[in-house]
């Protein structure tokens, strides 16, 4: 059976000014979210940003977003055949689209 | 949309914030250096280091007796050869004051009836890797010595991805970084700048190692005008995991449970298949990773390999409670992804893994241009043809002290920064570049030269698919064109995808031609067409950047052993 998961994403630079897109992505069972984002970078739009290191081992810590309204990471979080929302932090600066700023302060440029 | 140009400087600049990068800024701070430690990715959670699973190979002599010359002698024979002797005999020698190091700093080694552990790993003599349970070396590693840099008065930024080094009358004098967070250009001065930004995995479809490891290091310092070596020689982990889909988990995770319970490697036929290959099992992990990798690909390419296109690992012999008592929560995580490792097999299959090419240094990890170091994976040489289980993170810890020593040396002898902003311009132009009609989807050519490296330029090569290689790197550096692409705003991943992919297209490049050049096979380059090792290609290769063209050579060993 082929199923899709409508993964529902937050785009934008400006909180105050941004969009929802939705993107229909190919579903197969033990997926995570953030291969679902990966796979839409590659196929639908290279210009969604999100902020990952490690891909899948759960090490890096970076791939943090608001899945439905709750924190998860996105490499642990799986990708379900139905709509999936996905936001940025929103206890974090906004940097672009589902990339907050989640470094301390004495590790940022500036 | 143009940014104004940030400035910095520093005596010391770390690029790179794995354990290399970390050690380096450490020591460099030590000495009374001004250090600026900067990171692609966050501060220590990007790169390599994070994502070691277990082992750490030191003659420490805390399980079996031991000497650092033991350790020397099974490096030297695991890179068939080709190791620069120097580099591995610092890395070996120096490795026990490392670890101990680590150890007074907390990292928590796993410890037996009152001693470091040490596990037994393939290629070695004797019980010699020291690990942190369970499966927690990489993440305890980077959060130690994260820990320590905070203590220290070493500045440091994330989200700073170097696009250039900048030379001033032909010494390194610092580097142009794209500060992500912003969208801005930052210039940094520097006196002496470390080059530690690990391997070049990403080149490879499926890789062990964080996504933001595509050889950039690599593509710095050719730009820089140094040379680099044995870039024919990557390396692949052969046990990487396969199938069922597993979340969460390292793919390279196998390689501490066959440490400690052994587990059995098996074809389609549910046959043992080491002994086709040399060597035998007999319930122990002794395959060193290029025989066992090229065993699984001869057992695939035979019809015998698993329905993903491996083969099957078993640790089925094994029950409940021995599982347990060696890798407690991790089993509970299994469980979470529906594997119960009594009753099935898992799919296992090499994954790029590491890169025993990079950077030619001297034992001091200087390179040949003057301002210019490096430290740790980026660093060629020392693993010559195949690395030893273990060695990579003590060459991380040994050559990133030592890089910081010897860049906290060169920064004392330089009065003033010789870096003026007028060096920068090229860089600082190609970051300035606006094009925001040029459309091309950048994510799509990094996955096809992910393909084309996997298929063409992976462990079985011959002169047919090498070829071919080239040819679609040419044509994908065609389509990705001498301009960037992408908005320039912050955090835009188009425009860090093409900077990307202007590094790794040239070090695929290089991995690709020097596999060419190679008519033989050895360690970890192995060539369908040329299938014994010989001794004529006992030497290094060598490469340098002229202009837009590659020139190789090949020194004598002898040579390189009276430098």
């Amino acid at each position: 059976m082929s199923s899709i998961a409508r993964l529902k994403i937050w785009r934008g630079l400006d909180r105050q000014a941004g969009r929802w897109e939705t993107f229909e992505v190919p579903f197969e069972p033990g997926q995570s979210v953030l291969d679902g984002m990966r796979w839409i970078r590659v196929h639908r739009d290279p210009t969604l940003a999100i902020r990952f290191s490690c891909i899948n081992a759960n090490a890096c810590k970076e791939c943090m977003i608001e899945l439905d309204g709750r924190t998860v990471y996105a490499c642990t979080a799986r990708l379900e055949p139905r709509e999936m929302t996905l936001a940025p932090l929103s206890n974090k600066p906004l940097v672009r689209d589902l990339v907050t700023e989640i470094a301390p302060p004495a590790e940022r440029f500036g | 949309m143009a940014h104004d140009v940030m400035q910095a400087e520093a005596d010391v600049l770390v690029i790179g914030a794995g354990a290399a990068g970390m050690y380096a800024a450490i020591e460099a701070a030590r000495r009374g250096a001004d250090v600026f430690l900067i990171d692609r990715s966050l501060i220590g959670r990007g790169g390599a280091t994070v994502m070691a699973q277990m082992t750490v190979a030191v003659a420490l002599g805390a399980q079996v007796p031991d000497h650092w010359r033991h350790h020397l002698d099974d490096t030297l024979a695991a890179g068939r050869g080709l190791c620069s002797e120097p580099l591995a005999r610092l890395l070996c020698q120096e490795g026990p004051e490392c670890i101990r190091q680590m150890d007074a700093w907390g990292v928590g080694w796993a410890r037996q009836d009152g001693h470091i552990a040490q596990a037994m790993a393939p290629g070695h003599d004797r019980p010699r890797c020291v690990y942190v349970d369970f499966l927690n070396t990489g993440p305890a590693v980077s959060k130690t010595l994260r820990t320590v840099v905070n203590k220290t008065n070493v500045r440091k930024a994330g989200d700073l991805c170097v696009v250039d080094l900048v030379r001033h009358d032909g010494a390194v004098a610092g580097a142009v970084a794209l500060h992500l967070a912003s969208g801005a250009p930052v210039v940094v001065s520097a006196k002496a700048t470390v080059v530690a930004t690990g391997g070049l995995t990403r080149l490879y479809r499926r890789n062990s190692a964080s996504g933001n490891m595509g050889g950039d290091g690599y593509a710095l310092a050719l730009r820089a005008g140094t040379p680099l070596v044995d870039m024919e020689f990557v390396q692949f982990f052969p046990i990487g995991h396969l199938a069922p889909r597993l979340v969460g988990m390292d793919p390279i995770m196998w390689d501490p449970f066959r440490y400690k319970l052994g587990g059995r490697l098996l074809n389609n036929q549910g046959e043992e298949f080491a002994h086709r290959y040399g060597t035998a099992e007999d319930g122990k992990y002794v395959l060193t990773r290029d025989v066992a990798t090229f065993g699984i690909l001869q057992e695939v390419e035979a019809g015998r390999g698993s329905p993903h296109g491996g083969v099957y690992l078993s640790f089925e012999h094994c029950d409940e409670a021995a599982l347990r008592a060696a890798f407690g929560p991790v089993i509970d995580r299994l469980a979470a992804n529906n594997i119960d490792l009594t009753q099935m097999p898992v799919e296992v299959a090499p994954i790029a893994h590491y890169h025993m090419g990079g950077v030619q240094a001297d034992a001091r990890m200087h390179t040949e241009v003057p301002g210019l170091l490096v430290a740790g994976e980026a660093v060629g040489g020392a693993n010559g043809a195949n690395r030893l289980s273990g060695n990579a993170i003590t060459e991380a810890l040994v050559f990133g002290r030592r890089a910081g020593r010897s860049a906290a040396e060169a920064a004392q002898r330089m009065r003033a920064q010789a870096l003026r902003l007028e060096d920068a311009c090229e860089a600082l132009d190609l970051l300035a570049a606006d094009a925001p009609d040029r459309k091309i989807n950048t994510a799509a050519l990094v996955q096809t030269l992910q393909a084309t490296m996997a298929d063409d330029v992976g462990p079985l090569r011959s002169e047919a698919k090498l070829a071919r290689a080239l040819g679609t790197i040419e044509q994908l550096a065609g389509q990705l064109g001498a301009r960037p692409a992408g908005d320039g705003q912050r955090f835009d991943p188009v425009r860090l995808d093409w900077l990307d992919l202007r590094n790794m297209l040239l070090v695929a490049r290089v991995v690709t031609e020097a596999a060419l050049r190679r008519t033989e096979s050895r360690g970890a380059h192995q060539r369908e067409d040329f299938s014994a090792m010989l001794d004529t290609w006992d030497v290094n290769q060598i490469v340098r950047l002229r202009g837009d063209r590659l020139a190789w050579s090949t020194p004598s060993r002898a040579t390189e052993a009276a430098q």
